[in-house]
Parts: C-alpha cells; sequence; structure tokens
C-alpha cells in the first residue's frame, strides 16, 4: 500500500473523495484496506495513550476512543477536503481520522509545545484549520450548535460544503441539540448530525437517560430525517454516510444514530460499575468492527494475512514514533502562558 | 364631567411622543376599543384605543405636535348627554396639560433626559442622532465595507429590531445577512460562534443581555476561550451586543448589569459606550475586532442625540476612557448611563466649590488603567460608579486599580457607588431607591474630599 509522505508520521489516510458513496460504488480493496488501516491505528493510538496515562505522561482527562472506530472512519470516507467536522471530548480518533498528524495529537496529549495546541488545549482541545476540524470541545452539546454554525457559513459563502457534528448519546438530551435541529431546519443548512450511541453517558445507561423511540428519531418534530446504523461495522457506516451526507449538502440535514460501543471507561478513572464484564466480552468478541474488517479482507480475498501484517507493522511504528515524539517534544515556554488569549486587532 | 384621555405610555422608557394622526373628529361617538388616534415615538408608531364611551368633545392637541408628554391631555370625551359646554376648553394648555403624577417618593428617578454626553472634541463633519441611529449606521457601513459581517438575532430583521436599533438593516442587506432567529438565545449564540470560526463575523443581538444568560456557556466556554485552547489557531470575531442594566419599572429579572461578569473573562473584550459618537465609533471597532466583543448599551440611551461623525472610516479605540469633564479636586469613573448622572452630581459639586472630573471609562475589558491612574495623580481622590451590584464589582476593580497603580497619591480610601446589593424591586419608589443617584454620587464625593 502506498502512502504519500505527509502521512508517514501518522494521519489516517484523511479525506476520502467524497463520491463513492453517494454513487453507490461498492469499496474496492484499495478502500477497505485504507479503513482497516485507519481504524487501527485509532485502537493502537488510543492503547499506547492509555499506557502513556498509566505512566504519569498525560493528565487530566482522556477519553479513549476504542471500539467506536467504525463511526469516524466510515464517515470520514464520505468526506471531501472542502468539509468541516466538529465534536465533543472523546475526540482522538476523528482527529485521526481527519488526517491530522499522530505526533501532535499525541504531543497535545502530553501536555507539549509540539501539540496541536502548543500544549495547551489538552486531550479535549484539539484543532486544525488546515484539516477542517473544529475541535474537540469539552462541553457536552456545545459543539452542536458550534458545527450549524459552521455549516451556516458554509452556506453563507456559498460554498458547497457540509458540516458534520458528531455528539453522544449522552449530549442527546441536552436543550442546545434541539436548538440547533430547529435552525438547521428552519434555514435549510448542510450539516449532518452523527450521534455516536455507546449506550452509556460516563455511567448512565441510555435506557436510564433518554425516553422515546430512539435517538435516531429525536429530529422527527423538526422535519429532520434519522436512521439508525451498526456504527460496528464500518461498511454499513459508509454506506449510510453517503447517502445522508449528499442530503445534507443539498440543504437538507440528516441525522445518523450510531449503535456503538466503547471497550474502556469513560474516562480514565472508571470503575465501571454500571456494566458487566461479560457484555463488554460479548461485544469485543462478536462485534468489534476491526475482526469485522479483517475478516471481510481475508475471506473475500481483497489481502492475505502478509498484507495485513504490514499494515499492523507500519501502525505500531507510526504510533511508537508519535509517542516518542510526545515524550521528547519540550513543554511549552513559560511565555506561552500569555499567548493566544486575545489576537492583535 | 367629560373626561380627559391622556398621552400613554408605549414602553417603559417613553417619555414623550408625537401625535401622528387623530382617527376620530370633534362629534364622534367612540366606544371602548376604537382606534382614536396614532401615536409615534423613535422607536414605533402605536394605535390609541378609547377607554371610555363617550363623544369627543375636543381634540386639545392637533394632528402632528411633536414632544407631548406622556400623561398630558390629549382629547376630552363627553359622557352620554353631556353639553359641549362642560368641556374645559378654555384652560386647556397646548400641548400639555399634566396630569398629576403617581406621586413617586423620594428620591424619584427619571426614566428620561439623561444628562447628554459633552461636546465631541471632533473637526471634521457631524450628524445630530440618536444613539439608536448611531448603532444602526456602525452596523450599516461596516456591512458594507465587509461582505462577511451580517446581523443576527430575534427581531432584528423584519420587526426592525425590539428596539429599533437595527431599523433600515434588511431594507438594505436583505435576509442573507440580517437574520431573524427564533427565541434560542443559546443555540443561536452558539451557531454565530461557529459561523465565527467558519470564517463569518457575526454580530449577535440579544434583545437584552439578560437573556443572555442562556448563552453564556457558548460566550465564556466556546467564544472566549478557542483561541488560548488551540494555541492560537482559532480566532472567534463576534459581537454580541445589546442593552444592558436596568430599564425602567421591569423588575428583577429584566434589569441587570452584566458589565462585571463579561470583564471578568480573559479572552474577552467588553465595551460600554455613552455617548452617541462613541457608540458609533466603538462598535465598528469592535466589529473589525478580530475577538469576541461584549457590547454593553442601555435602553434609555437610545434615544439620546449627539454629534456623531459622517466619516465611514472614524472609529474610536477600544481599550482608552475619556474625559468627560476636567477637574482637579476628585475624579469620578463611571460607564454607560451612569456617566450621566456622575455630570450631574458633578454640576452639584461645582455648586459647592468642589471640581470634580468626571470620566467614562468606555471600555471595560481592558480597563484604562493609564487614564484612571494618572486623574488619581492629579486629584487624590476617586469615586467609582455603577449601576451594578457592588460585590465584585467594576468599583471593586477600580478600587484595586487605584491601590496598585497610584497607592501613593491617594488622600482618601476610594468610595464605590453602586446599585443596592437586592434585586431589583419593581416599585417605582424602591426601583429608585435600588440605583445611584446624583444626590449619593455627590454625597460619596464629599465624603473622600473631607467636605
Amino acid at each position: 500500500m502506498s502512502r504519500q509522505s505527509s502521512k508517514k508520521r501518522g494521519g489516517a489516510s484523511a479525506k476520502g473523495n467524497g463520491r463513492a458513496a453517494a454513487n453507490g460504488a461498492v469499496p474496492d480493496s484499495d478502500r477497505l484496506l485504507r479503513w482497516y488501516r485507519d481504524m487501527l491505528l485509532i485502537r493502537r493510538f488510543e492503547e499506547r495513550a492509555g499506557q502513556m496515562y498509566g505512566m504519569g505522561l498525560i493528565g487530566g482527562f482522556c477519553h479513549l476512543y476504542i471500539g467506536q472506530e467504525a463511526v469516524v472512519v466510515g464517515i470520514q470516507a464520505c468526506l471531501g477536503e472542502r468539509d468541516s467536522v466538529v465534536t465533543g471530548y472523546r475526540d482522538h480518533g476523528h482527529m485521526l481520522a481527519a488526517g491530522m498528524d499522530a505526533r501532535g495529537v499525541m504531543a497535545e496529549l502530553t501536555g507539549r509545545e509540539g501539540g496541536y495546541s502548543r500544549g495547551k488545549g489538552g486531550s479535549m482541545h484539539m484543532f486544525s484549520r488546515e484539516k477542517n476540524f473544529f475541535g474537540g470541545h469539552g462541553i457536552v452539546a456545545a459543539q452542536v450548535p458550534l458545527g450549524v454554525g459552521l455549516g451556516f457559513s458554509h452556506r453563507y459563502k456559498g460554498e458547497d460544503g457540509v458540516s458534520v457534528v458528531y455528539f453522544g448519546d449522552g449530549a442527546a438530551n441536552q436543550g442546545q441539540v434541539y436548538e440547533s435541529l430547529n435552525l438547521a431546519a428552519l434555514w435549510e443548512l448542510p450539516v449532518l448530525f452523527v450521534i455516536e450511541n455507546n449506550k452509556y453517558g460516563m455511567g448512565t445507561s441510555v435506557s436510564r437517560a433518554a425516553a422515546g423511540s430512539g435517538l435516531h428519531a429525536r429530529g422527527g418534530g423538526f422535519g429532520i430525517p434519522g436512521r439508525l446504523v451498526d456504527g460496528m461495522d464500518v461498511r454499513a457506516v459508509y454506506e449510510a454516510a453517503g447517502e445522508a451526507v449528499a442530503e445534507a449538502r443539498g440543504g437538507k440535514p440528516a441525522i445518523l444514530e450510531m449503535e456503538t460501543y466503547r471497550y474502556r471507561g469513560h474516562s480514565m478513572s472508571d470503575p465501571a460499575k454500571y456494566r458487566t464484564r461479560e457484555e463488554v466480552n460479548r461485544m469485543r468478541r462478536d462485534r468489534d468492527p476491526i475482526e469485522r474488517l479483517r475478516h471481510v479482507l481475508e475471506s473475500e480475498g481483497h489481502a492475505d494475512a502478509d498484507a495485513l501484517k504490514a499494515i499492523d507493522g507500519e501502525i505500531r511504528e507510526i504510533v511508537a514514533d508519535a509517542a516518542q515524539f510526545a515524550e521528547q517534544s519540550p513543554e511549552p515556554d513559560p511565555s506561552e502562558l500569555y499567548t493566544d488569549v486575545l489576537l492583535e486587532a | 364631567m367629560p373626561v380627559a384621555v391622556t398621552m400613554p405610555a408605549l414602553s417603559p422608557t417613553m417619555t414623550e411622543g408625537t401625535l401622528a394622526k387623530w382617527l376620530v373628529a370633534e362629534g364622534d361617538r367612540v366606544s371602548p376599543g376604537d382606534v382614536i388616534a396614532e401615536i409615534e415615538t423613535d422607536k414605533a408608531t402605536m394605535e390609541v384605543e378609547a377607554v371610555d364611551e363617550g363623544v369627543v368633545a375636543s381634540l386639545v392637541v392637533p394632528e402632528g405636535t411633536e414632544g407631548i408628554e406622556v400623561n398630558s391631555t390629549i382629547l376630552w370625551l363627553n359622557a352620554e348627554g353631556e353639553s359641549a359646554g362642560a368641556v374645559p376648553v378654555a384652560e386647556t394648555p397646548r400641548p400639555v396639560a399634566k396630569a398629576p403624577p403617581p406621586a413617586p417618593a423620594e428620591p424619584r428617578r427619571e426614566a428620561s433626559k439623561p444628562q447628554p454626553a459633552p461636546e465631541l472634541d471632533y473637526r471634521g463633519e457631524t450628524a445630530e442622532i440618536t444613539v439608536r441611529e448611531a448603532l444602526r449606521d456602525a452596523m450599516a457601513e461596516e456591512m458594507r465595507r465587509d461582505e462577511t459581517v451580517f446581523v443576527m438575532g430575534e427581531e432584528v430583521a423584519e420587526y426592525e429590531g425590539a428596539y429599533k436599533v437595527t431599523q433600515g438593516l434588511l431594507a438594505e442587506f436583505g435576509p442573507r445577512r440580517v437574520r431573524d432567529t427564533p427565541i434560542t438565545e443559546h443555540g443561536f449564540a452558539g451557531l454565530g460562534v461557529g459561523a465565527a470560526f467558519g470564517g463569518l463575523r457575526p454580530v449577535v443581538e440579544f434583545m437584552t443581555f439578560n437573556f443572555a444568560m442562556q448563552a453564556v456557556d457558548q460566550i465564556v466556554n466556546s467564544a472566549a476561550k478557542t483561541l488560548y485552547m488551540s494555541g492560537g489557531q482559532m480566532g472567534c470575531p463576534i459581537v454580541f451586543r445589546g442593552p444592558n442594566g436596568a430599564a425602567a419599572r421591569v423588575a428583577a429579572q429584566h434589569s441587570q448589569c452584566y458589565a462585571s461578569w463579561y470583564a471578568h473573562i480573559p479572552g474577552l473584550v467588553v465595551v460600554s459606550p455613552f455617548s452617541a459618537a462613541d457608540a458609533k465609533g466603538l462598535l465598528k471597532t469592535a466589529i473589525r475586532n478580530p475577538n469576541p466583543v461584549i457590547f454593553l448599551e442601555n435602553e434609555i440611551l437610545y434615544g439620546q442625540r449627539g454629534a456623531v461623525p459622517t466619516d465611514p472610516d472614524y472609529t474610536v479605540p477600544i481599550g482608552r476612557a475619556k474625559v468627560l469633564r476636567p477637574g482637579r479636586d476628585v475624579t469620578i469613573v463611571a460607564f454607560s448611563r451612569m456617566c450621566a448622572v456622575a455630570l450631574e452630581a458633578a454640576d452639584v459639586l461645582a455648586g459647592e466649590g468642589i471640581d470634580a472630573e468626571v470620566i467614562d471609562l468606555r471600555t471595560l475589558r481592558p480597563l484604562d488603567r493609564e487614564t484612571i491612574a494618572s486623574s488619581i495623580r492629579k486629584t487624590n481622590r476617586i469615586v467609582s460608579v455603577e449601576e451594578g451590584w457592588p460585590v465584585a464589582g467594576i468599583g471593586s476593580e477600580i478600587a484595586a486599580i487605584a491601590m496598585e497603580d497610584a497607592f501613593d497619591w491617594l488622600d482618601a480610601p476610594v468610595a464605590r457607588v453602586a446599585g443596592e446589593d437586592v434585586p431589583m424591586p419593581y416599585a417605582a419608589n424602591l426601583e429608585a431607591l435600588a440605583l445611584p443617584d446624583a444626590a449619593r454620587i455627590a454625597a460619596a464625593a464629599r465624603a473622600v474630599c473631607y467636605a
């Protein structure tokens, strides 16, 4: 598999061409392998981040994306460079999928000068104007109106970009989500709302938090169609997103509810008393998105064991390099304390 | 007995208006609910309905009369069967036959006629316009200059602004750039911040800043902090503007000064103009500023007139206070409507031989420490005035600045005059007691002068 040198340091393979799914094309071997690689990068990156947290190299909150990789990889495959993305605090996977450099993401986790926010944002607050990635927001659901605003700016400027807004099942009960759905529908803004339903908002299961007949139906009162998608199957995500992105691009906002699962705790210090070990193990064994795709790749003849092993090796190298960079990058200069509060008028 | 129909107040802050049109003539019979006249203020045209039944005996005020005070008689009505001779036409002064005011307790706060801002030290061409028009002109000029500037808020477009500040903008710029929002402060504030991240320059109107509390998370956590959290990548050029502070008789939830709330937040710029010229010049600067700016207006000042430069390049720098009245005995700092009250106090003090220097802070973050400190070095005494609450208020910060930057020049402890530390009451007498007035400011000034 050939890669551009710019990806050597570890951004996932970024934007797809934004056409295939909308056209109903079946993803070819190259594409399937790219998804496998991108999901694996997120998995290994997050495992390493968890380890580095345990070593005291990463502080504060650190929300890992392990288990949910198919969601962001499948959606990103339907986006182009003109599209923008915004998400909440469980954001490492989104950044890697948007093509941001693994070194810069990991160095932000360690609070170092080489991080995307020069060490001043941390796990929940990273951005890349170059990749149209608008954060990384730490307040549950605050990213939702922001994403509608990004959609507004696409429309205002006469561009055909789509704004993709990710939020969780927990955020789906916040009032500002409904203000946002109303504005997006009322003003016909190009916004795709992706609800990552990983079953638990911190320690509260969806059934204990959300009334009604499913989060995907929550746009009904605003005329926004919603669809329930197997978020543990990257091909299903890709197929659903292709249609929804095309709709949104035409000014018809849409909701996709991704049924997914996080294997790790909410953050790092989560006793996980709210679910059983068996439940987690069952999901890992039966529904793991990476294992499922690996099986497809092998059984349908897209790749042999050697090719997959080569990808594994390549990912290991990228993650090791990112971890080393993040550990060696210096802490920000004390003078950075006072920079970036206001822009010079 | 004939019944007097008086000039109605159409809003909490209206003190006078124009009788635009009579819809009845002498001799007409009217019933309750009949529209009898149209009245205009600088904000709106409204219909006046009859409350009593009867025959119009006389129209006291001719059509087109301006400046008719609220509560003065505009029409006499005879009850059925009464003769026209009963009407006291001869004694009716024009245009005002003032009904007795509802006996307010002292001190009475006049919602009207704050002392005008002093003349502008500007030599170019000016026009005499209201603060309301100055704000509108600032937005219109910046929208002409920069295609990315747009205005958004409740009732800003078709209704032309709840306080008529956005009058005419929809007609000139169309619905793409002048956006009516639903009543959804949290949502549209966040949408505005997202649009600013996306490269636009939103001007977000809050109908009043009281309602911005619904949106404070988006203002503080999203607008103010993202530049820092992104290592300088994510600028947020947005203006949040609208009336702040107490209007008149709208009680606790609608009468609050947010100056110290927003001035507390790094990553925000906070501006609160007093004069019409500053309203225009500072709003233009705020729209051009690459940072989130909180622009605190005042409803009672909207109708105040002043000379305003017509040059579209006229701007007023952020971060500079202005000496409204030079003096040598005591410094009084204030902002927004309280500047008028401070000037009134200075007049009182002048009559007693105390020469007060009055400073309009204009920007509350960053505060102009140098102008404050250099005034203290001259007068050796300072009184801070604000409408908001005293605890952790702007006056607390002024006191700190006085100590940090001018301690050796102080001849008396800093005095603070602030709103009373209570929710705003509705009753007219209690409301007046809750807000600073000239008497209290003058008393504080005398105290620091040991006079």
